[in-house]
């Protein structure tokens, strides 16, 4: 069997043991790239393969000895590429960054350093993270997997991609309204949006600071769970990073089943503008839900629906103050030909940024602007709160929520490239849960007739991965749709 | 028509901390371009603030000696603007939620008492610096000040003249170099201020128009920028003008103000909280806890000098100016509680030393103990106050034992009756002219012969008592 088919937990099995070794593993992946990356693009930037050979090397003889390894030794994983690297170019797949090499490492990058991993690369977004698609990188969009001619979904949609087409054994993304959870569902691949300040976004580049969130994005629940042990925990560099106590997230997977588990079901979730098919492959995973000793309760999160106003308000407004650093002045892109400094600031700003960045940075601007800032910033703060109260109410009665990812599957390429507003409802089921930080998690559910991958959502209450994670192995368990592959022909 | 002036002032004091507001580099002053960077300061993506609590603590400090009420709950926000020393594109300040709320200081104004409120204090960093000399293409940008803590203190528009900005501004300044709080270094820019002026007719309670002055780094100039721009608003009103709101320049070469950029061109800073941080909370503990480390303050110390020592409110006024001086006049007095005739020796030998070297109290070569030794020696009758004053430059200088000085010098007083008697004598024998004069009535002859007797022993006869010898000598 090829190694670049195993899951994580497999392929650190038969390295742990001594089966095979570094060195075969960046064989075997380098030549599924060769095979596989062409037609997926999933990559904005691949390590060069005489480091990556050398590093396996070094990883090998250094266990020629005693065998001391570590959780993630010689794991070939993928780095979205809004995730600073230290020595490799950190693009957020915009023209402003491109060439940016960051002098130091995100938190996530230096914990998942001590662990020696091999990093293969860094992975396509939606230019800083602005889209579900793939389509807003300044590099061209990334392929579906499973169908060449659809998104992968977005933003972390060269993270999904790169999993499900056997790219990488595990990546991390990152997500702010759902992209982490919303490329997953679109890959058929499981994707993990951790709780606000669980994981330093110390080294992220910011998109919406109160929003984004570093996560897996993996073959298998136990993967993310295995993957979320080392990059989660309190970062001194990061303020809004929790000091709340980190479990072994794999713990949650001794149990199999969700006995004694109240399921709650918010109805406004499975309204208006949700895909048949995808409501009926979401209602059939709650079913196993029940079978697997669950309760389930239909409970009311009556803010849904104020949602996507919401954070396009707070998430466009901070992303307006986040991105005025790209200015030209000290790094990335800065525009030749402007003669006085205004002309230089329009000019570099123009030519780096593409079409969904600038259209945020002026929806966040105005939405700050003086006289606006009440009616809208500070609206959606309390709207914000409301949403929290939501789950938190629901909390109370039920231990976990579960909903669908996305209303439909994956779109076709260039499909809603020109609606924004479609777009953006790609994520009404996701952005809710970010506006209200918790854990909330995709995993797969089934196909359309068009054999493209459906995901079902799990949220739990804040710090509470554990249970997350648990509802979503035993469904994983119970069901075979993560053990399917696309099949990508040459 | 007569008008008043009616202005506030906002100081940016740079904080004492090693590090910067915001990350772990140093705040250095002067050191080669970019060189005190990191990441955070540098606005690299991804990068993010983690506040100084040292420097919460100096602004608690600062907040607690302002009188000012300190909110329990604070936040930082964004203040947005392009400029090419502002690294972020922002600045992290505070804005409708500042650390230090209203207080006041008590200042001295040509000798009576005025109260100036203070409206608020806050926290922010620094932006670097633009440098547009000796660029071989273009300017550059030194982002070394970057991230930089300062306090942002805020009068309220209380303040009435030149004189009034001056005492206020000395006032807070003192304060804060008192405290600890900042170094209050003015080229440096360690402690800077924007006088906001507007005039009015005498007898209206409603603001006029204010004008808002920048780049002012000495307190003379913040006299003549005031001065000047009471002068020009009210010849422009006086003409029928009518004034613009503005921020103008204080040229130092011209002696003017010129308008750097108008109302119409302030910027919208589209201020929001920081989302990298979370709200400051100060919980009464740790404000306790701090203030009992605020020392006494100048005002203080002044009413207790005159109160506790019987010293001229002059006097006071100039020990208390600085905290080293004051501790250094203190400890002579415990010493030698003798606190007129320290003062004068502080005051007078001792500052003149200092002020020569620019130096503070604190690196006075001669300690209060030697300084103590030499005023015993006064007193004991050992020197003459004549010999301790020329010798107080040596003593300065060397550090040396002012017993031992005195000795190796030969300067000891000469108190000996024996020896005076003898000396007295031999004077007398010489003027016979002068000792028939003061026989026959003219007793002033006698400071001549004392001056006499004086030069015979090289200065160091005990002027009393070669007073009394030749009275009773003459007498005889």
């Amino acid at each position: 069997m090829s190694l670049f088919k195993l899951t994580l937990k497999d392929l650190q099995g038969k390295f742990i043991r001594g089966e095979i070794s570094a060195v075969e593993i960046v064989r075997s992946y380098l030549l599924r790239l060769t095979q596989v990356e062409p037609k997926i693009k999933a990559y904005v930037t691949l390590r060069d393969k005489e480091s990556l050979l050398t590093q396996a090397g070094a990883i090998d003889q250094s266990l020629r000895g005693w065998r001391k390894t570590q959780p993630l030794m010689a794991m070939p994983l993928a780095i979205k590429d809004n995730i600073c690297t230290k020595g490799l170019r950190t693009t957020c797949s915009s023209r402003i960054l491109d060439e940016f090499v960051p002098p130091y490492d995100a938190t996530v990058m230096a914990r998942l350093n001590t662990h020696q991993p091999l990093i293969l690369g860094k992975t396509n977004l939606d230019e800083f993270a602005m889209g579900s698609s793939t389509e807003h990188s300044a590099y061209g969009p990334s392929r579906n997997p499973w169908n060449q001619k659809y998104i992968p979904g977005g933003s972390s949609g060269g993270s999904a991609a790169a999993v499900a087409a056997d790219e990488c054994v595990a990546a991390l993304g990152s997500d702010t309204g759902g992209s982490i959870r919303q490329p997953a569902a679109c890959c058929g691949v499981v994707g993990l949006k951790p709780t606000y300040g669980r994981v330093s976004r110390y080294g992220l580049v910011a998109f919406a600071s109160s929003l984004d969130q570093i996560g897996p994005i993996t073959k298998t629940v136990t993967d993310a769970a295995m993957l979320l042990n080392v990059i989660a925990g309190h970062d001194l560099l990061d303020s809004t990073s929790s000091r709340q106590d980190v479990p072994d997230f794999t713990k949650a997977l001794k149990k199999r089943d969700v006995k004694k588990l109240v399921i709650g079901v918010p109805q406004e979730y499975f309204a208006e503008g949700l895909d048949s098919e995808v409501n009926g492959k979401v209602q059939e995973a709650i079913r196993t839900l029940q079978d697997l000793g669950g309760t389930i309760k239909e409970i009311s999160l009556p803010f849904t629906e104020k949602a996507i106003a919401t954070y396009y308000l707070i998430a466009t407004a901070e992303a307006s103050s986040n991105l005025a650093r790209y200015d030209g002045v000290k790094f990335g892109l800065r525009a030749k030909e402007s003669k006085e400094l205004a002309e230089m600031y329009r000019q570099t700003r123009s030519q780096g940024f593409g079409p969904e960045v600038k259209r945020r940075i002026m929806l966040g601007t105005y939405a700050l602007s003086a006289g606006y800032y009440e009616a809208y910033y500070a609206k959606a703060q309390a709207v914000r709160t409301l949403i929290q109260q939501d789950f938190s109410d629901a909390f109370q009665n039920v231990d976990v929520l579960v909903s669908p990812v996305m209303p439909t599957p994956a779109f076709p390429l260039g499909e809603r490239l020109e609606d924004p507003l479609q777009m953006y409802l790609s994520d009404v089921y996701t952005i809710p849960s970010s506006l209200a930080g918790i854990p909330a998690i995709s995993i797969p559910c089934g196909f359309s007739t068009m054999g493209l991958p459906i995901g079902v959502q799990i949220m739990g209450r804040p710090f509470d991965e554990l249970i997350v994670l648990r509802v979503a192995h035993a469904y994983e368990q119970a069901t075979t749709w993560h053990t399917k592959r696309p099949v990508i022909r040459s | 028509m007569t008008y008043e002036a009616v202005i506030g002032v906002e100081v940016h004091a740079q904080l004492q901390t090693q590090t910067k507001l915001f990350c772990a580099c140093s705040t250095s002053f002067g050191l080669p371009a970019n060189t005190q960077v990191c990441p955070t300061c540098l606005g690299l993506p991804g990068s993010l603030p983690v506040l100084n609590q040292r420097a919460v603590e100096l602004a608690i400090r600062a907040g607690l000696a302002l009188q000012c009420e300190l909110a329990p709950s604070n936040q930082f926000s964004r203040k947005n603007y392009f400029y090419p020393d502002l690294p972020k594109g922002y600045q992290i300040s505070q804005y409708d939620l500042p650390i230090c709320g209203l207080g006041w200081l008590d200042v001295s104004v040509n000798g009576s008492a005025k109260r100036v409120r203070i409206r608020r204090a806050h926290l922010e960093e620094d932006a670097g610096k633009n440098l547009h000399e000796d660029q071989k293409d273009g300017s550059g940008v030194d982002l070394n000040r970057a991230g930089t803590p300062l306090l942002e203190i805020v009068t309220e528009p209380d303040l009435h003249s030149s004189d009034e900005v001056d005492a206020y501004l000395k006032a807070l300044r003192e304060l804060l170099v008192y405290l600890g709080v900042c170094d209050g270094n003015m080229e440096q820019g360690s402690f800077r201020c924007e006088p906001n002026v507007s005039i009015r007719p005498i007898g209206e309670t409603r603001l006029g128009t204010k004008v808002e002055l920048k780049n002012i780094n000495s307190f003379r100039y913040a006299r003549e920028a005031v001065e000047f721009e009471i002068r020009r608003q009210q010849e422009i009103v006086e003409e029928g003008g009518t004034l613009r709101q503005e921020t103008r320049l204080w040229d130092v070469h011209k002696g003017q103000t010129a308008v750097m950029r108008s109302k119409e061109e302030a910027h919208d800073y589209r201020y929001f909280p920081d989302p990298d941080l979370l709200p400051v909370q100060l919980d009464d503990a740790w404000i306790k806890d701090l203030s009992g480390t605020i020392p006494e303050l100048p005002g203080a110390k002044l009413d207790r000098f005159v109160r506790e020592f019987g010293l001229p409110e002059y006097d006071a006024k100039i020990l208390t100016e600085s905290k080293e001086l004051a501790d250094y006049f203190e400890a002579c007095v415990q010493a030698f509680p003798q606190p007129k005739t320290v003062s004068n020796w502080v005051m007078g030998e001792l500052l003149r030393e200092l002020n020569q070297q620019g130096l503070g109290a604190d690196a006075s070569p001669i300690s209060p103990e030697r300084l103590v030794e030499l005023l015993r020696l006064v007193e004991d009758g050992t020197v003459s106050l004549k010999v301790a004053r020329d010798l107080f430059p040596e003593l300065y200088a060397s550090g040396e034992e002012p017993a031992q000085l005195v000795k190796r010098k030969g300067l000891v007083q000469l108190s000996d009756d024996a020896q005076l008697g003898d000396i007295v004598e031999t004077v007398l024998a010489k003027h016979p002219a002068q000792v028939e004069q003061y026989r026959g009535g003219k007793e002033t002859v006698l400071g001549y012969l004392v001056g006499q007797v004086m030069k015979a022993s090289g200065g160091k006869a005990n002027p009393g008592k070669v007073n009394a010898l030749l009275k009773s000598k003459l007498s005889a």
